[in-house]
């Protein structure tokens, strides 16, 4: 047989194949400038702004986590108070025995993610809502544990030692700044491991498990680090709301009400997205704010907002703002014509 | 409190782990649903009790006759309208509505009936006993509550295998369109199971009203123990739904005898060893209910 001739040719478009959009380029200068401005604040401003800040950064951590392991891994944990509680309780503990507490909050996160371990071979035993039921179920032990130990303040709690040396100016501004380390290592965080296989391994999982599976993708392996990212998270979160209420107590730190704020920010801002957490803890700041006088209202009005976002809006505001081509953190990839 | 009687009120106290469970089972079964907003709405139908009772009777157990029949009805329609939709949004919707209504529901009700705590009289029923010796005793309410239990999963599972939409929601829960190629109304259908499932809650709500004191928080615990009577029993199995419950009655009971403290702690760490060891439970059911 002879070979066919090959083909002169022909003048292709020449296309690249690029992750970065327009947006997420031009939003590099405004977003170096934002953190600038936010690491400079303590000297700007009153300690009110900042310590709401400290909440505000909380807040973003949990909702930024939460939303790796619901949006990403598709595991609806009810139970990342564990970690907040355990991040919480580390930095009490640490304390207690000598440690700087602003030392004591990696190392309390840092612990949360080696607890997360042999939880994580349990929990994901179940499936879908049962893992939610039994992630809830290890908070609700973990919480029942820590009030026994009476060292630890029981179930009435303790203030953490080590914070009153501070002048109280400097220990704020030195929380503010923790808070806003940890909220950006999480962002950071999660747009990295996006980018790297575990992300590529989550996309197929995401897309059909069954499949992924068959070509080799390694799905617990995948869930499972996020899982342990996630508990790093929450742990981080649960570490700075100790140092800044500058007390722990188990019925706040182990509360589900955490759980209902995380998957508020994220159904609110756009589940499966980064930049979705980011919105919605500024709509749920804002509206946990001029809500407050209402008392149980808010969250009668904030927990049908989500149920509405869930069901109408599946990608929340972030949605909304994806049609129009905005995209600040591009974790895919996607093909442009270069010569344009 | 001795062992023995210690271990007849676990047993007793299964009875109303079973019946929480079994709703909870049941729409998991054939809706396909996790409702994390379970034990609210156990919580709702003693509420609503607390709320109507006083222009009814005065005895709870009148609630008994028009609570169940309401949530029935109350069931059929929210599946209609919201869970219906977000069935259709996939599985993890309807975890996070059901969360948020868990959410709404209880501050409604800590708005409507404040933060203290209620319960369901029932005249002089809840003091009588079975006295079988000096040692032990056993409340007619506790054990009423248990024949309540077996009689509820016993009508379950008859009508899911001996009636015509008992086929029907079998049917619609083993495979969804070719039950309605066949000619099975689907919505409607499972929107009867969701009806039956939330009669069991409100019978469930209304046993714990009249067993022990309620307020707007306590739904969240009681979703946890049915939550652990099933698993402990085995999905998809009614009567291991049963077991499960007395095996957590149980470790509460004995757990509390053993230290009066740990009578919260034993059975989830009962529950987290039973996951670690044997994760199918005891009695699952090897074809899907």
């Amino acid at each position: 047989m002879t070979q066919a001739p090959v083909a002169p040719a022909a003048p292709v478009a020449t296309v690249r194949i690029r992750r970065s959009t327009r947006t997420s380029r031009w939003a590099l200068g405004p977003t170096a400038i934002i953190l600038i401005v936010l690491g400079y604040l303590p000297y700007g401003t009153g300690q009110g702004t900042t310590t709401m800040l400290v909440d505000f950064f909380i807040l973003l951590t949990l909702g930024v986590t939460w939303n790796m392991l619901a949006g990403y891994a598709g595991l609806v944990s009810v139970g990342q108070q564990a970690y907040i509680g355990i991040g919480a309780y580390g930095v009490l503990w640490l304390a207690q025995h000598g440690v700087e507490p602003f030392l004591a909050l990696p190392i309390a996160a840092v612990a949360c993610a080696v607890l997360a371990v042999p939880i994580s071979f349990l929990v994901f035993r179940l499936r879908g809502g049962y893992f939610a039921i039994g992630t809830w179920v290890v908070a609700e032990v973990l919480s029942l544990l820590t009030i026994r130990d009476s060292a630890l303040g029981g179930g009435t709690g303790t203030n953490v030692p080590g914070l009153g040396g501070f002048d109280p100016v400097v220990l704020g501004a030195y929380t503010y700044w923790a808070a806003l380390g940890v909220a950006v290592l999480s962002l950071v965080g999660s747009y990295v491991l996006l980018r790297t296989r575990v992300g590529l391994a989550l996309t197929a999982v995401r897309d059909d498990e069954t499949a992924a599976r068959n070509v080799g993708v390694r799905v617990s392996h995948a869930k499972r680090i996020v899982y342990l990212a996630a508990a790093v998270g929450a742990g981080g979160a649960g570490a700075l709301l100790a140092i800044s209420q500058l007390n722990v107590e188990a019925h706040n730190v182990y509360g589900v009400q955490w759980s209902a704020y995380m998957i508020f920010v994220v159904l609110i801002g756009g589940i499966g997205t980064l930049e979705g957490p980011i919105l919605g803890t500024i709509v749920f700041f804002v509206l946990q704010r001029t809500l407050a006088s209402q008392g149980a209202w808010y969250l009668i009005i904030v927990g049908s907002v989500a149920v509405v976002m869930a069901v109408w809006v599946r990608k929340g505001l972030w949605g909304i703002a994806e049609r129009f081509g905005l995209r600040l953190f591009p974790t895919g990839y996607h093909v442009t014509d270069s010569t344009r | 409190m001795n062992w023995i009687n210690a271990i007849a009120q676990g047993l007793l106290l299964g009875g109303l782990y079973a019946l929480f469970a079994c709703g909870l089972s049941l729409l998991f079964g054939v809706v396909g649903i996790i409702n994390l907003a379970h034990g609210d709405l156990a919580v709702l139908g003693g509420y609503v009790a607390v709320a109507i009772l006083p222009s009814v009777h005065t005895n709870a157990l009148w609630a008994l006759l028009f609570v169940p029949p309401i949530f029935g009805a109350f069931g059929y329609v929210s599946q209609r309208t919201l869970l219906q939709r977000s069935l259709e949004n996939g599985p993890l919707t309807t975890l996070l509505v059901t969360f948020g209504l868990s959410v709404v529901l209880q501050n409604a009700l800590l708005e409507g009936f404040s933060a203290d705590s209620h319960s369901l009289s029932i005249g002089k029923l809840a003091t009588q006993a079975l006295r079988i010796n000096s040692q032990l005793s056993i409340s007619y309410l506790r054990l009423g509550i248990l024949v309540v239990a077996v009689v509820v999963l016993a009508g379950v599972q008859l009508l899911l295998a001996r009636t015509s939409v008992g086929r029907q929601i079998r049917a619609v829960a083993d495979d969804n369109e070719a039950a309605a190629i066949s000619g099975v109304n689907t919505r409607h259908i499972t929107g009867i199971a969701t009806g039956i499932a939330f009669v069991t809650v409100a019978i469930a709500g209304l046993a714990n009203g009249m067993y022990s004191q309620f307020t707007p928080t306590s739904g969240s615990s009681l979703l946890l123990f049915a939550f652990e009577a099933v698993i402990i029993g085995g999905l998809g199995s009614l009567w291991g739904t049963l077991a499960g419950g007395c095996v957590l009655g149980l470790a509460g009971t004995i757990g509390a005898q053993i230290d009066s403290t740990m009578g919260t702690l034993i059975p989830h760490l009962v529950f987290l060893a039973v996951l670690a060891v044997r994760p199918s439970g005891f009695f699952p059911a090897r074809a899907p209910a």
